[in-house]
């Protein structure tokens, strides 16, 4: 598959901080790729080391495997990063214009771009009028007006209100259904859980995952279980090499799989054991747990 | 290069300050011809201005570009704001990432320098040609192309001043500070003047020929005061036994060290832009 954009460890250093350790990942064409990371993480640098306006401390990154230029490839590419900036004085088609003039397209699709975010009625009010969610969409109609290969989103909604977030999130999906690469920066893992098929996750600059969000943990998920032996059930559970390890929580077993094992085939072993459960629940762990189990381990 | 010229057309059009301020400028420089206009009486004789010779073919070259250079800080309003804009708004980061180059940016603004310069010396030329031939004692062809070298100093004095108010743009990055500094700028230049001349190099012409490399200095020695060339007032000053011998022309070094400026201060700019993080 094509690749649109990789990164070569890159590290990014201001003064004696390290923003971006070192990182090193491929972007490629027709995924969903999400960039996950708490606040300060290194996600904004760098999206903006690969959006030429921060200069890499090392290493190097290549857009649409090194056959452009940096500034021709953007040309290429759709983009917004943190709060969306157009020049206040000036209306929304009259922004969008510009960057048609920059970006070197024809201003032909400034209307259908409006449309597709909902803009189309104010398309000759000044930016400065704009609420945040609007400037948010335009931002989005901006990067879209190019046709990107790739649309590059930096907490886009982030400072939205819930009807905004809803909106922006929608706008997303349909651009993702049209089968454009989208790379989305965020601090929410519903949101990446909800759009993204692959997630590159970082924290102080260091990435720790990449890869398909639902190969995220090697772990084959884990059991709920209840019985009126729990003592027998632990002895069992320890015996057992399917299992890695179990605790006690709230009166339930929480018994955490090393291998296979599907739901139907413990209850009947349990049973033959004489084992009876009076609760049996199979659980993958959310992405939030995978996170959280992930971004712990460093410490 | 068309393409650079018309983004920034696009940013600049529709900013109304920039344009109210770009029409006085142009304005202002039709105003010379208002000069022509004054009169007063001196003990009962009538005495006018346009008569005393200042539009004469071809001190009305010298005279002309000395006061008209005076409204380019007008446009330097402008140009330390299209450049500061740029960071107050964020849309310098905006640009870079929709694609455009920081070479191209810088090439942008640059251009729409140059086309700044263009049409004030263009506007300069019409407004001079109809004045001096309404008014110069001698309309001969051969006078009244002579001289013309003060128009092309006109020229890079201008485009030297406003790649200087360029760079100070993205140097400051805020318009209100970058007019303060230019300021602040020309004050540091005549205090070393001063320092130079009447402590250091005393009585001797040194202090001159090393201020003569500073860029505000370089771009007002182009075009030199033109009022003590006037004829009326050099024989007021003989009359009272003064004698002003002045080198009044506009020398080729001149020129020289104000393009080595611009090229400075566009190549800084470039420098600062792909140093910063943004």
């Amino acid at each position: 598959m094509e690749n649109i954009l990789t990164l070569h460890n890159l590290t990014k250093k201001f003064g004696p901080i390290t923003a971006v350790n070192d990182l090193s990942f491929t972007i490629k064409k027709g995924n969903v790729y999400g960039i996950l990371g708490p606040n300060g993480s290194g996600k904004s640098t760098t999206l903006g080391i690969v959006l030429n306006v921060v200069n890499e401390t090392s290493g190097s990154f290549t857009w649409f495997d090194g056959n452009t230029s940096t500034h021709d490839a953007l040309k290429k590419v759709g983009a917004i990063i943190e709060r969306p900036n157009f020049y206040p004085y000036m209306t929304a088609a009259q922004n969008l214009k510009l960057v048609c003039q920059i970006k070197g397209v024809t201003s032909e699709k400034i209307e259908e771009k409006l449309e597709i975010v909902g803009l189309l009625e104010r398309k000759d009010s000044k930016f400065r009028t704009f609420s945040l969610g609007m400037k948010q969409r335009l931002a989005i109609a901006s990067a879209l007006l190019n046709d990107p290969e790739i649309l590059i989103l930096d907490e886009p909604t982030n400072g939205l209100d819930p009807q905004g977030i809803h909106q922006i999130r929608e706008i997303i999906k349909k651009i993702a259904a049209q089968g454009t690469t989208i790379l989305l920066a965020s601090h929410l893992l519903d949101e990446v859980e909800k759009v993204c098929s692959h997630v590159v996750i970082i924290r102080k600059g260091i990435k720790l995952y990449s890869g398909r969000v639902d190969e995220m943990n090697a772990s084959f998920g884990f059991f709920e279980l209840k019985s009126n032996q729990n003592s027998v059930l632990k002895d069992w559970l320890t015996k057992h090499d399917g299992f890695k390890s179990h605790k006690e929580e709230d009166g339930k077993i929480i018994a955490f799989l090393a291998q296979e094992l599907d739901a139907e085939n413990l209850n009947r072993q349990l049973y033959t054991e004489g084992i009876v459960l009076t609760h049996l629940v199979k659980r993958k762990e959310s992405l939030e747990e995978q996170f959280l189990q992930l971004t712990n381990n460093l410490n | 290069m068309l393409r650079l010229l018309n983004i920034e057309f696009q940013k600049l059009r529709y900013n109304k300050a920039a344009k109210v301020i770009t029409i006085t400028y142009f304005v202002l420089i039709t105003f010379i011809a208002l000069i022509a206009s004054i009169e007063f009486n001196f003990g009962g004789v009538k005495f006018r201005i346009a008569d005393q010779g200042i539009f004469n073919f071809p001190y009305i070259w010298h005279f002309n570009t000395y006061i008209a250079a005076w409204a380019k800080l007008f446009l330097a309003i402008v140009i330390v704001s299209m450049m500061a804009n740029e960071y107050s708004h964020r849309t310098l980061k905006q640009n870079l990432i929709d694609g455009l180059s920081k070479k191209e940016f810088i090439g942008s603004k640059f251009l729409t320098v140059i086309v700044f310069s263009i049409l004030s010396t263009i506007f300069l030329i019409i407004v001079s040609m109809i004045l001096g031939v309404s008014f110069s004692d001698y309309n001969e062809f051969s006078i009244i192309v002579s001289d013309l070298e003060y128009v092309l100093a006109y020229f890079v004095k201008l485009v030297g001043f406003f790649a200087f108010c360029m760079f100070l743009g993205i140097f400051v990055k805020r318009s209100a500070f970058a007019l303060g500094f230019l300021f602040i700028w020309w004050i540091v230049e005549n205090i070393i003047y001063a320092l130079l001349k009447f402590k250091v190099f005393k009585g001797s012409t040194i202090a001159e020929s090393i201020v003569q490399f500073f860029p505000l200095e370089s771009m007002s020695n182009l075009i030199k005061e033109p009022f003590t060339r006037l004829n009326f007032i050099q024989s007021a000053a003989n009359q009272l036994g003064e004698n002003f011998q002045k080198d009044y022309t506009v020398h080729w070094y001149g020129i020289v060290i104000v393009l080595v400026w611009t090229v400075i201060f566009v190549y800084l700019s470039h420098l600062l832009l792909k140093k910063r993080d943004l």
